[in-house]
């Protein structure tokens, strides 16, 4: 008589970081506006050298936590926060550690790109600047090894000094990342990074992502659920302030645990 | 917040769902004409079924296509996209079973109608249990129920039986009656397609399963 056997055994384990090594582990996380809630009881790991998609729909707190998670969130000033953020095993609550360090290693792209209106030499050379390189032998080796890492050196070698406005939506994306580079930061923070640009700067920047993995651990928050599957190893899906599903990419995009998780990427609702 | 917002993929997808359902009707009634025209030494009828052929061709085709055009306009995922990659596997099943129907078609062309072989009755028993198994193919794959799909494992089991019950007779027929030998093997052959056309009626199963689960099942022994 038959038996029914599974002939494959597929991506299915739930996500296991326990033999990784986390950039952070988040415990507890709350997070309130005044009032109103905007995280509740997050509790996940993110793992070193991978990527992080964290997707949900408008409102369901994923930008509030990526920016939680370099302390920008606490611009606003009616947030509170209960829980515990670990970077690299020091929680970034902590009244000691200096917010200005977690920033320097937590880096942060943003959704529409921000060159300051300096040229594009200046536009890397700031950040080090800043922390004190004054060499210019240094910084020009700072700026041309982060363009080069950034994928935009080739783009802009021959005019390095010509104003950051003159670049295009996506090569001023991908300065924007190199000037996050040029500081060295452990962690690259992404919101929506691509949803102002065409899309082949799109496509070159989903490369990019994947090729800066190998140094930096990348968490990106997108609308764009097929980028999530395309770039991203681990995925969290965020509704209403909770996360509901964690799961290798994978596993999440093909077979989701949760039905809403299943509903939200097929499009029932969002 | 519950509210569907892709009404047109939808609709697309229960189009091609029909479609399915349309071409499963076909293979089955093609197998039902087939065997008929077996038994009736009726040319006529079984240059049809080899004639009705090339309509079940391009229904495979157009369902293909479809689904091919869904995968690329709407970048299904999860179920969705299984739902897809099933369309495209379950219509080769059933344009391979309108086939085996086919075969049998031309079995009893080549047989004429002359022959003086009694065909056996275990050959109607296997191809109604296969058409049975057609029927619960469908509403399986309707409902997207993986209990029917199951059914369909130990429906194709029987059939299985009754396949090698029959070769073993027409065997022994076959040194009995040596002089028979050649109009014995084109029976032998029909049964034999009988047994495949239900074998392609069990991966259908199978792709249930994996529909369903997202997993994916072997239903073959």
């Amino acid at each position: 008589m038959s038996i029914f056997t599974k002939a494959v055994i597929q991506d299915t384990e739930p996500v296991q970081t326990n033999k990784q090594s986390h950039v952070f582990e988040i415990s507890d996380l709350n997070l309130w506006y005044g009032e109103d809630q905007a995280l509740k009881d997050i509790n996940m790991d993110i793992a070193q050298n991978e990527i992080t998609a964290i997707i949900g729909p408008s409102g369901c707190g994923k930008s509030t936590f990526i920016k939680t998670l370099n302390r920008m969130v606490e611009m606003i000033p009616t947030v509170k926060t209960s829980g515990t953020i670990k970077y690299n095993d020091r929680n970034i609550f902590d009244p000691k550690f200096a917010v200005e360090d977690l920033r320097t290693q937590v880096g942060m792209v943003f959704q529409k790109p921000n060159p300051f209106p300096k040229t594009i030499y200046e536009n890397i050379a700031y950040g080090p600047k800043i922390h004190g390189i004054k060499k210019k032998q240094d910084l020009d080796e700072i700026v041309e090894k982060s363009l080069k890492d950034a994928a935009i050196w080739n783009e802009v070698k021959d005019r390095l000094h010509e104003n950051a406005y003159g670049l295009s939506g996506g090569q001023q994306q991908r300065l924007c990342i190199a000037r996050c580079l040029a500081i060295e930061p452990d962690v690259i923070l992404m919101d929506e990074p691509t949803s102002a640009l065409d899309p082949i700067s799109t496509l070159k920047l989903e490369e990019l992502v994947q090729n800066l993995k190998q140094k930096y651990s990348i968490v990106i928050v997108t609308h764009n659920m097929q980028q999530a599957a395309r770039v991203s190893d681990k995925t969290a899906f965020f509704l209403n302030g909770e996360l509901i599903e964690y799961s290798n990419t994978n596993k999440l995009f093909s077979n989701p645990n949760d039905k809403r998780t299943e509903d939200y990427i097929t499009g029932r609702f969002g | 917040m519950k509210v569907t917002i892709r009404e047109h993929f939808y609709e697309d997808l229960q189009n091609l769902k029909g479609l399915i359902k349309e071409l499963a009707e076909d293979a089955e009634h093609a197998l039902k004409e087939a065997v008929e025209g077996l038994y009736q030494k009726d040319i006529v009828k079984a240059q049809q079924v080899i004639d009705q052929d090339e309509q079940l061709d391009k229904k495979e085709v157009v369902i293909n296509e479809k689904a091919i055009l869904l995968i690329a306009k709407q970048q299904p995922l999860a179920k969705d996209l299984r739902r897809l990659i099933i369309a495209i596997k379950i219509s080769s099943d059933l344009e391979r079973m309108a086939d085996h129907a086919v075969n049998i078609a031309k079995t009893t062309i080549r047989l004429g109608k002359d022959h003086p072989l009694n065909i056996h009755p275990q050959i109607a028993k296997m191809a109604e249990k296969a058409r049975d198994m057609v029927i619960l193919a469908i509403k399986a794959f309707e409902n997207e129920d993986i209990s029917m799909a199951r059914k369909l494992a130990e429906m194709d089991d029987e059939v299985d039986h009754m396949y090698s019950a029959l070769i073993r007779e027409i065997f022994e027929e076959t040194t009995s009656n040596p002089q028979m030998t050649q109009h014995l093997m084109q029976m032998a052959f029909s049964a034999r397609f009988i047994e495949r056309f239900a074998d392609h009626i069990t991966n259908i199963g199978e792709n249930i399963f994996y529909l369903v689960k997202g997993e994916a099942y072997d239903l073959n022994d």
